[in-house]
């Protein structure tokens, strides 16, 4: 099965082509938060180096959030329309475990962590367990202080890794020696793996339905739901 | 087998509130041309939310374009490009589009064409009747006002523009004051019919010596007049209001036009954009354009004034032909403009 990964969910843009398990093809850049203009041509770049043509592809697998908006809207339009085009599967994975991916140990929990500024964070918490990785807290938009309660009783290590920077030193003085630092490469989303985790997953059922992981409601319609808390959300939009 | 091989275009429209997407055979008709809008979930907020509406399109696109290949009952193999909407508009809006668009070029070898919003909606004209050369658009819509001189198909050269609101975008501002929901344009227009001009909003800038509009004094003047008789518990007729505005701006509009056609001789004057739909200035065009014999009016059928995927497919046939193409890394131009008309033609 030929295989398209794609994740731009932050600053990174990480695309790979694999064939199974084996790794055809990737790029990873971090130089730039251009993914509007950089994805489609490190696609078509990738694809010919594979060897391969689009048509050759069999399952796209798309790190669908959460993340930046406008990232997670890049990976997911541009995943979602190829796998409609050309009448193949599609394949969504959360972003954070995308992230835990790279820390391939069972003996700590994996928190991936995206700055959600003012100190709120998109996260989640991981472990593998016999081999296969494990949701143990759902990804979520949560403030640093909500957070910690939530992952201090755990007795296992915590390993964060991503946008940890703003959140390490408030994050030790409540986990101290159990709070552990990874490598800042790890921090950094591989296609392939992501690839290699989608090849196993089954594809959604329906992808004209698919849609980012924002986690997040936009502000105008948070405001507009607390004062409109039983109105269904469903039908805004009608074709004419 | 098909002797007379058909140009078809798949074409792509997500600049605002509307995801759209068309099949345009040979420019200039419509096999196809799917509008999802989102009016009904901004109407909560009173206008356009951008990230909402980017929200909105992801959720679309795809199922828009099965629709309308499934509705032109064409392949992808049928096709000859793909035409995208590339700016003006909201940059997270345009991104749905362009990226889809992309994909699906490559997807399936397709050469892919960017096209000019407002080229698109000029080239709406092209679907009723083929455009003639030199001509003239008066493009009034939502985000823009602007006198556009075409002296071949290709170029399009501004003449005179808006220096504040765009007249779509005072109707909705007026039309807030008067109580009515985004897009207020289509509800004033009905009610200014039913009213008299008695309140003689000022015209700005109708007698100056350019092609250029102003609509910001106009709005001001209404809300102004609403809230001083509401201070004084005056009741107005909101009939006569709505009349009042829209004589003004049908005037100004009407004004300049005239004189743009006294200056730059053309064949056709094609109204174009949301407010082209506007009873009032179609009646007006439709009048004044009687004494300009060798000038014909093209009004752009109402169902083609909004945005959509069909007008961008009839701009991108013919950008297609003039050999504009784009490549994967095409990007949003959210601020993207015509020229103005270059000083020494003048
Ligand atoms: N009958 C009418 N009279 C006046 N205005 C109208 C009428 N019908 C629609 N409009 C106005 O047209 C505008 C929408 O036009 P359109 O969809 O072309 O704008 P847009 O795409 O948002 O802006 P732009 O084309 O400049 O990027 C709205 O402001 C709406 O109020
Ligand atoms: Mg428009």
């Amino acid at each position: 099965m030929k295989i398209l990964a794609i994740d731009t969910s932050n600053k990174p843009l990480s695309v790979a082509v694999m064939d199974n398990d084996q790794l055809l093809a990737q790029t990873t850049l971090t130089t730039h938060r251009k993914h509007a203009e950089f994805l489609m041509p490190v696609i078509e770049d990738l694809v010919k180096k594979a060897d391969l043509t689009p048509t050759d592809l069999d399952r796209v697998v798309v790190a669908d959030g959460p993340g930046s908006y406008t990232g997670i809207r890049m990976a997911v339009t541009a995943a979602k329309t190829i796998a409609n085009t050309l009448g193949i599967e599609l394949v969504t994975v959360s972003s954070l475990l995308n992230l835990a991916l790279n820390v391939q140990r069972a003996d700590v929990l994996i928190n991936p962590i995206f700055d959600g500024r003012n100190q709120n964070m998109f996260t989640g918490l991981y472990r593998w367990n016999h081999g296969t990785i494990e949701t143990v807290i759902e990804d979520q938009h949560i403030s640093l202080g909500k957070w910690l309660p939530a992952i201090s009783d755990y007795e296992q290590p915590i390993l964060i890794i991503g946008d940890t920077a703003s959140f390490e030193d408030d994050m030790r003085n409540v986990l101290h020696s159990r709070l552990l630092t990874a490598n800042p490469l790890m921090g950094i989303p591989s296609a392939a793996l992501l690839g290699q985790y989608g090849l196993a997953k089954s594809p959604v059922e329906d992808v004209d339905a698919v849609v980012p992981r924002y986690l997040r409601l936009t502000k105008a319609e948070a405001d507009w739901k607390k004062l409109h808390p039983n109105e269904d959300t469903h039908n805004y939009v009608e074709k004419v | 087998m098909n002797l007379v091989a058909r140009d078809l275009v798949l074409s792509f429209e997500t600049s605002c509130d509307e995801t759209s997407v068309a099949v345009i055979e040979n420019g200039n008709k419509i096999l196809s041309n799917i509008v999802a809008t989102q009016i009904k979930s901004h109407q909560r907020f009173g206008g356009v939310v951008p990230e909402v509406a980017s929200r909105h399109h992801i959720e679309q696109i795809t199922g828009c374009i099965e629709d309308a290949l499934r509705d032109a009952d064409v392949t992808y193999d049928d096709l000859t490009s793909v035409a995208v909407t590339y700016g003006p508009g909201l940059v997270g809006a345009l991104l749905i589009g362009v990226t889809a668009a992309k994909a699906v070029a490559w997807a399936h070898n397709l050469p892919l064409v960017p096209v000019n919003h407002l080229a698109g909606h000029i080239y709406a004209a092209r679907l009723v009747e083929p455009i003639e050369f030199p001509a003239m658009a008066l493009v009034v819509s939502g985000g823009h006002t602007e006198l556009v001189y075409m002296p071949e198909e290709d170029k399009f050269e501004i003449i005179g523009e808006t220096r504040d609101d765009a007249a779509g975008e005072a109707y909705d501002k007026i039309g807030r004051v008067l109580g009515i929901n985004y897009p207020a344009g289509k509800p004033v227009d009905e009610l200014a019919h039913q009213g008299k001009d008695t309140f003689k909003f000022p015209r700005a800038m109708d007698s100056d010596d350019n092609f250029d509009f102003s609509f910001s004094g106009l709005k001001s003047a209404f809300i102004n007049t609403v809230h001083h008789a509401d201070q004084i518990h005056e009741e107005l007729s909101r009939e006569d209001l709505a009349a009042s505005f829209q004589q003004a701006v049908v005037d100004v509009l009407a004004d300049k036009t005239q004189r743009a056609l006294k200056e730059f001789p053309v064949k056709q004057l094609i109204l174009a954009g949301g407010v082209a739909a506007n009873k009032g200035l179609r009646e007006r065009l439709t009048k004044e354009i009687a004494s300009f014999k060798d000038t014909k009016l093209e009004l752009v059928p109402l169902s083609l004034c909004g945005d959509n995927a069909a007008m961008i497919g009839a701009a991108g046939e013919m950008l297609y032909r003039h050999g504009a193409r784009a490549d994967a890394t095409l990007n949003a131009d959210p601020g993207l403009e015509f020229e103005w008309l270059a000083d020494e033609a003048k």
